[in-house]
């Protein structure tokens, strides 16, 4: 067990991992962080996606001491206080169906926008093309990212 | 025509909040405390095989494994229609990576680590896999004791074989129907094995308390069917009903997959057998592809008899339905399907023979669709073939034989209303038919498809839905029904039909998920029932709440129940204006009277809703007597496509789908529902394709080399048309469309191919490789199958 620590949604928190812990199991399991699902275990679906100090990584794919020093954002984070843009478009838009793609497609929209605030649906779609979404046909989703910034 | 406030309207999805925040719970998502146990499947590696030996001493000795079970502590069977499933195998594996025991131990990966020293010593015996070869008279039985399997009455397996049902339909005399025609075709297609894929995977936790009570946490469609099934299965341990709680929070995804019961019901042995602990079992990625259930493999031979004028005159059909090892729901899969083979078509003459046979690949059963999916890639494909060859348009030669209200069914009952007729008018007119467009690029070539179809719900005859609706002090409402929100909008259904009813807006309406202890019956989420069966219970709920309000006014303040009405949360009076009493002042604590003292008290509503007109007693040489189905959900559907010449990639330039919903409770679901149904049929027409190896082990269990679609491979455009004929029994005339916005998906593709190329693919899917390899080859027809890979 080795302690590491790192600042998850603006919170501090220290916890002991093994050195084969994938970080997916560790804030789910140790740290109650549960928006991240699992889906395939090997970086195909994008249901686990979170952002590294601002980039999205798929957390079954590196290990939690990988994140040890580093600022983790989840969903959780983003909804603390009030919604951010993006979440209160995808609720305008009804996008989601089932929701277990919701959390990880949030979270890439999310770092998407930071980089490019109005981008073209083609970008939409290429950015969240490995992000999984088996009910809604993705239309709702789109629509939804490129309505954030048009008001 | 009545107007609606809160029907028919875009109302927003109750549970988006929940789902955009990260707060909705799915299973394991759960906390169960540091006493939760995890289980790990030894699975079978032969298709077919005897179980010599199990030895699990060494795995029982590993530090952290708390216990090894295995069939011989289970040895009860269990299914929906036909109880043909064991919860581990017992003597005979049939199909690779069936659950032979499992491990339970402390962590995950003791667990996983701990079922590899499980020794199990096999036997393989020959094993099947093919639909065909499987009713050859040498074919490996593979359930010997078929014959002893308790089922459903209107399932008909034949012992000794592999044939676990055999749907007949006879109508008319289909010779006489041949020889009146002036045209015969006949053909066959293939439609192979496809899977699910919820983002979600199974999931569930059991556990059993030390007082003796029993709760299962399940990802699941069918939180009483389910506990149902514990109780029988559990019976000789002497569980029953009571005793059995099960509890199902969101759910992601289902598609069919997780309806009835597949590995739910270890976690409910494993549960009994380490008592005092929780204990779960989620499936990995690659257990999600085998061990539920997956889509059956089809294969289709039609012979349709046409006049020169296009009408119909005999139509048969025989569909062989792979439904693997365990049937126990897939063949009503085969029996549903069975009954409605002809499509929607009104014709004279029919014969529809529909076999459920066992083989050796994974369990098949529900998705999506329920049979009309596969087996109408067949009927729609022969269709377009059979009006180009005499020289008809299409959807000219559709408009001519469709079902019409009242026309008798194959099974002899008549046709509900339907918006059929208007659904082909309007897609005909938003895909612009009848206009060939040609490409400005040489190397690719646009198509035009067209399809129809149909789909009634599948269910036992008696299928009862429920609803509780209860109110909080500030006239809010909670409404407490069993249905599941698998992502169709469920939640939101039912609260739009409560509050047309009581006037109370949706956003002061709860609707809970189920919980079989607190929530009242509902049979299962499945069949595109739900709006139109829990529906009408809900809204039966509802009336009830409001002629209890009518009666505590009417003691209090004496108007004729007659007078009064709601509007905006308030009681009114048609003959007293001035007179109005908001609903939160007295629906928890009463109206007070003069003397001071309160009438009414908390009121509360039931509804209950049951077809009282279905019937599954019928001629099984014949499939006539019976009305097995409530009604059919139809539409049409069309897309354009424009086809790489080089690469034999096809891309969607429009894709056009209307239903007839019969009464839209909210539209935007129902455009939702189109888009998201029809890429998954889509892909299933493209690019999904499962493949097994020659000893029938699945090749592709992941999403890296069983594509499903992305956000990529969405077509360019797609028209949602919302047709609504009403459907007389339904709430506010509705009915269901869940599942059928993928049903015409494939046979749209196969005749968009051939309007742009003049190739008829007869097999799915309708890869870019087929595509390319005909063009290559100048073939014009192909049925090229690859599902088992060959030495």
């Amino acid at each position: 067990m080795k302690k590491i620590s790192f600042i998850l949604n603006s919170e501090k928190r220290n916890v002991y991992v093994e050195p084969n812990d994938l970080l997916l199991d560790v804030l789910r399991e140790k740290l109650g962080i549960k928006s991240p699902k699992y889906g395939c275990g090997r970086g195909d679906c994008g249901l686990c996606t979170i952002l590294l100090n601002g980039k999205s990584v798929r957390t079954c794919l590196i290990l939690a001491i990988e994140a040890d020093g580093q600022e983790i954002l989840t969903v959780e984070g983003l909804s603390k206080d009030k919604l951010t843009p993006l979440q209160e478009s995808f609720i305008n838009h009804n996008s989601f169906q089932c929701g277990f793609c919701a959390p990880g497609m949030i979270m890439t929209a999310t770092e998407l926008l930071e980089k490019n605030q109005n981008p073209a649906e083609e970008e939409v779609k290429e950015a969240i093309s490995g992000n999984l979404c088996r009910c809604t046909g993705y239309t709702p989703i789109i629509e939804a990212i490129l309505d954030v910034n048009k008001k | 025509m009545e107007e609606f406030k809160f029907i028919g309207k875009p109302v927003d999805r109750l549970d988006e909040r929940e789902k955009v925040t990260g707060a909705a719970k799915y299973v394991d998502d759960i906390e169960f405390g540091p006493n939760l146990l995890y289980a790990e499947i030894v699975e079978s590696p032969y298709a077919h095989a005897l179980i010599k030996s199990i030895d699990a001493s060494e795995a029982e000795k590993a530090p952290g494994v708390i216990k090894v079970v295995m069939g011989k502590d289970f040895p009860y069977k269990f299914g929906l229609y036909m109880k043909d499933r064991y919860i581990f195998a017992q003597d005979r594996v049939r199909f690779v990576g069936e659950q032979v025991a499992a491990v339970i131990a402390r962590d995950p990966k003791t667990a996983l680590k701990a079922a590899k020293l499980v020794k199990v010593e096999y036997e393989p015996v020959p094993s099947v896999f093919d639909p065909i070869e499987a009713l050859k008279e040498d074919a490996p039985v593979i359930h010997p004791e078929l014959g002893n399997y308790p089922h459903v009455p209107w399932f008909f397996p034949k012992g000794g074989t592999n044939v676990a049902h055999h749907t007949k339909v006879r109508k008319g005399n289909v010779e006489k129907g041949f020889k009146e025609a002036d045209f015969v075709f006949e053909d066959t297609y293939r439609i192979p094995r496809y899977a699910h894929c919820c983002m979600e995977t199974h999931i569930a936790v059991g556990f059993l308390d030390y007082s003796g009570r029993l709760t299962v946490w399940a990802s699941s469609a069918s939180p009483h069917t389910q506990r149902n099934l514990f109780a029988d299965v559990l019976a000789p341990l002497g569980f029953s009903h009571k005793d059995i709680r099960v509890i199902a929070p969101y759910v992601g995804g289902d598609f069919g997959g997780k309806a009835g019961v597949t590995m739910e019901i270890i976690a409910v042995a494993l549960a009994t057998a380490v008592k005092g602990h929780p204990v779960k079992i989620m499936w990995r990625r690659d257990q999600e592809f085998y061990n539920t259930y997956m889509r059956q493999q089809v294969i289709s031979k039609i012979k349709v008899g046409v006049k020169n004028d296009g009408t119909i005159t005999a139509f048969e059909i025989t569909n062989y339905w792979d439904a693997g090892p365990y049937v126990e729901y897939g063949a009503n899969v085969v029996n549903a399907s069975g009954l409605s083979a002809t499509g929607p078509y009104r014709i004279p003459n029919v014969k529809i023979d529909s076999y459920c046979i066992y083989t050796n690949l994974p369990a098949a059963g529900p998705y999506r669709g329920f049979g009309y999916s596969e087996m109408l890639f067949s009927v729609e494909s022969h269709m377009t073939r059979i009006a180009n060859a005499i020289g008809i348009d299409q959807v000219e030669f559709r408009r001519r034989n469709a079902i019409r209200e009242g026309d008798s069914l194959a099974y002899g009952a008549p046709m509900n209303p339907n918006g059929l007729l208007e659904a082909i008018d309007k897609v005909v007119k938003e895909i612009d038919w009848g206009k060939k467009e040609i490409s400005n690029d040489p190397d690719k070539a646009i198509g035009k498809g067209f399809a129809i179809f149909w789909k009634a719900p599948a269910m036992p005859p008696n299928v009862s839905s429920t609803a509780f609706i209860k109110f909080s002090e500030d006239g809010s409402l909670n409404i407490i029904v069993s249905g599941m929100e698998i992502g169709q909008g469920y939640l939101t259904a039912m609260a739009q039909i409560a509050a047309e009813i009581l006037t109370v807006p949706p956003e002061k309406i709860r609707v809970e998920l189920p919980d079989t202890d607190r929530n009242p019956y509902n049979w299962q989420t499945v069949a595109s029932q739900s709006t139109w069966g829990n529906g009408n219970a809900v809204k039966r709920a509802a009336l009830q709440i409001r002629d209890r309000i009518f009666e505590v006014v009417h003691e209090v303040y004496h108007y004729d129940k007659d007078t009064l009405y709601l509007e905006d949360e308030k009681v009114k009076c048609k003959l007293h204006p001035s007179f109005e009493l908001p609903l939160k002042d007295f629906v928890i604590g009463g109206i007070q009277t003069e003397d001071g003292t309160y009438r009414g008290g908390a009121i509360v509503g039931s509804g209950s809703f049951m077809p009282e007109f279905t019937s599954a007693v019928q001629d099984p040489e014949t499939g006539q007597g019976g009305h097995p189905n409530v009604h059919y959900t139809v539409g049409a559907a069309a897309v354009k496509i424009e086809i790489d010449k080089q690469t034999g990639k096809v891309r969607i330039l429009k894709a056009v789908e209307a239903l007839d919903a019969g009464k839209a409770i909210n539209p935007m679901n129902i455009k939702h529902q189109i888009y998201g149904g029809l890429l998954q049929g889509f892909a299933t027409a493209l690019y999904e394709d499962m493949r097994f190896d020659e000893n029938g082990k699945i090749l592709n269990p992941n999403f890296t080399d069983y594509k499903i679609p992305t956000s990529l491979d969405i077509p360019d455009e797609v028209v949602p048309i919302i047709v609504e004929v009403p459907q007389p029994d339904g709430p506010f005339g509705a009915r269901g469309i869940g599942e059928h916005p993928m049903i015409p998906a494939a046979p749209l593709i196969a005749n968009a191919v051939e309007d742009a190329l003049g190739i008829r693919i007869k097999s799915m899917p309708i890869t870019a490789e087929k595509i390319a390899m005909a063009i290559l080859n100048g073939k014009k027809e192909v049925d090229d199958f690859l599902m088992i890979m060959k030495k």
